[in-house]
């Protein structure tokens, strides 16, 4: 680089920024530190604040009534089928929308690419897309947490950018010409060299039906239908929540019970719900960066 | 190969030109299969996306289920003024604004500072160990964070408590003191997305030409003045349109961290037009006026975005579209 002899200044600025950068790790880091001891420490030693950089009186606990808890269970196992179901459409709809709109060639292509655009920037809102679902009599159905968000714009944007960019040109109509099908030329030729772009979407879309709880708001009433984040607003939120409220004395001390289950389990179920993302996270987070550039370039 | 590829080329160039005299029928029949690719996603964007938009017409009707959106009643903009004109209107507004603005304010210039001090990280590898730590918390979930966050101020077993009470501090109950509602959801987002929003601007600065730094080391520039003069004007093409997309939300602010860190008591502060929205249309099903109130604010938003797009197109030359 340009390592130019470092005079006192610089090395003052060095050791500065060193020490702000380490300082801002700490904060990001502390908290995910504190909820993994928390998980595997006694409880009442973690409530009474005895607890603070490493574990104490060491407990699986919450973790075995987190495994024997089937409301949790099952609304994993749902969260699983809407991830794996609604990542596999996200991606087939994305990826053959993005390579049409990605040919120069195609008719009315610019009519199109404004129509989808629009609509990351003006929607119909709350209560008509809710209408809308309901009159496809999509309510309490998988359907309704997998179809409202079949296709983010963004993503087509990454993805045509990519194959505009990336995919030399005549690799595909060199296929074309040995009379290869615009299917056949997709399948084999195109996605084999798109590997980079499919992981970055699959993550962007996986992450967000594993992460997403708005949908099943709205859409769901069904308890055996529930996925793992409406699950967890119950345990983290709502009766945390009521807990405060005991102690402030603010709500009578019924709800106890409850609460002192979710006290229990309320560290644990974090790292179990957020394991999975980040086991795929390290994979993938090679191709973070290209995946923004492409995204953020216009074209 | 490379026969095939040039016979390919001029045969492509054919098409091209011949493209211009065809009808539209020949046009659809030699590209068929790429319409059939967009099919899917058409379908898509009319049923989910173009259809709601259909339905907003029920903002300026008294919507009844049985009637359907065509044939309820018209009322104008009955709707609107009964919002305009309600109790909530100018709270939800100072609401809205007022914590959209406090996290651009604290969140727009955080990840820019972040990729900045990176920068002049020349050990690669802290730099990618930091830089992976800060993506992390990008990746939870609302519901955990805002889980993560009520644990953590809990009056009794937080630690962020225990902390402020072995400092001979006094225990709060911050979660439920509209006070400190902004500035938790300001500052847990910071600590959310910071790494992640950062990760733009590393992109950028990694592509300054080293020379410029070089040049001016060579006529006596500090690292600040370089930071100053070659750094900051290099990725203020990124940090422009950033900066637009960011005020044209200024409306708009997400309905799900805002609904999670609500509750009864801090709601002077955590009311906004989305939670509005959510609990008048679905809770007290009153979809006309709701889906007004969601109308009014999509057309804020529209306008503003156009707006600040515009002042940036006249005074910078960079623009979204």
């Amino acid at each position: 680089m340009y390592s130019i002899k470092e005079t006192g200044a610089d090395r003052a600025f060095n050791i500065i920024n060193y020490v702000l950068l380490v300082i801002v790790l700490i904060i990001i880091i502390y908290p995910l530190w504190f909820v993994l001891i928390a998980s595997v420490s006694d409880p009442d030693l973690v409530n009474s604040g005895k607890v603070y950089l490493i574990p104490k009186r060491i407990s699986f606990e919450g973790y075995r009534r987190i495994f024997q808890d089937g409301e949790i269970l099952m609304s994993y196992k749902n969260t699983l089928i809407y991830t794996i179901a609604g990542t596999l459409l996200n991606l087939t709809l994305t990826l053959m929308c993005a390579y049409a709109l990605s040919k120069k060639k195609l008719y009315g292509r610019n009519v199109i690419t404004f129509l989808f655009t629009f609509t990351m920037f003006f929607s119909g809102g709350l209560i008509p897309t809710y209408l809308v679902v309901k009159q496809l009599g999509l309510l309490n159905k998988i359907w309704a947490l997998i179809l409202p968000g079949a296709i983010s714009m963004y993503n087509v944007i990454i993805a045509r950018t990519f194959f505009q960019s990336t995919i030399p040109e005549e690799i595909e109509e060199s296929a074309m010409i040995d009379g290869s099908s615009v299917t056949n030329t997709f399948l084999k030729i195109i996605l084999p060299l798109s590997k980079a772009l499919i992981s970055v979407l699959t993550l962007f879309y996986a992450v967000g039906h594993w992460n997403s709880y708005f949908d099943a708001l709205i859409y769901l009433t069904n308890r055996k239908l529930y996925p793992l984040q409406i699950i967890l607003r119950e345990i983290l939120i709502e009766n945390q929540m009521k807990a405060d409220m005991v102690a402030e004395g603010l709500m009578e001390e019924s709800m106890i019970n409850k609460v002192k289950y979710a006290s229990l389990i309320k560290y644990g179920i974090i790292i179990v719900s957020s394991l999975p993302v980040f086991m795929i996270y390290p994979f993938i987070q090679k191709y973070f960066v290209g995946g923004i550039m492409i995204g953020s370039l216009k074209g | 190969m490379r026969a095939t590829s040039q016979a390919s080329l001029s045969k492509s160039d054919n098409i091209l030109y011949r493209k211009k005299n065809k009808s539209f029928s020949k046009i659809l029949k030699e590209n068929y299969e790429l319409y059939l690719f967009l099919l899917p996603a058409f379908m898509y964007f009319i049923v989910f996306r173009y259809w709601p938009m259909y339905g907003l017409q029920i903002a300026f009707r008294k919507f009844n289920g049985a009637m359907g959106v065509w044939g309820s009643p018209w009322v104008g903009l009955k709707n609107f003024r009964n919002f305009f004109d309600s109790y909530y209107f100018w709270i939800l507004i100072k609401n809205t604004i007022g914590i959209t603005l406090y996290s651009i304010l604290v969140g727009f210039p955080m990840p820019i500072i972040f990729a900045l001090m990176l920068n002049e990280v020349h050990n690669d590898k802290f730099k990618h160990f930091i830089q992976t730590v800060s993506y992390a918390p990008h990746f939870i979930s609302t519901v955990v964070l805002v889980g993560i966050i009520i644990a953590f101020l809990s009056p009794t077993t937080g630690v962020i408590n225990h902390i402020i009470v072995a400092l001979g501090g006094e225990a709060r109950p911050f979660m439920i003191m509209a006070g400190w509602f902004k500035r938790i959801y300001v500052w847990s987002g910071v600590w959310q997305n910071m790494g992640w929003s950062a990760i733009i601007y590393i992109a950028a600065l990694s592509g300054i030409d080293p020379q410029q730094h070089e040049a001016a080391v060579i006529d006596g520039a500090n690292r600040f003045e370089r930071i100053w003069h070659i750094n900051i004007p290099g990725i203020l093409p990124t940090i422009i349109v950033l900066f637009i997309l960011n005020m044209g939300s200024i409306m708009d602010v997400g309905f799900e961290k805002v609904y999670l860190m609500q509750n009864p008591l801090n709601f002077e502060a955590s009311d906004v037009i989305s939670t509005y929205v959510y609990r008048t249309g679905l809770i007290d099903a009153d979809f006309s006026f709701s889906t007004a109130v969601g109308l009014f604010n999509s057309i804020i938003n529209f306008i503003i975005l156009i707006i600040v797009n515009m002042i940036s197109g006249k005074t910078s030359e960079i623009s979204l579209w």
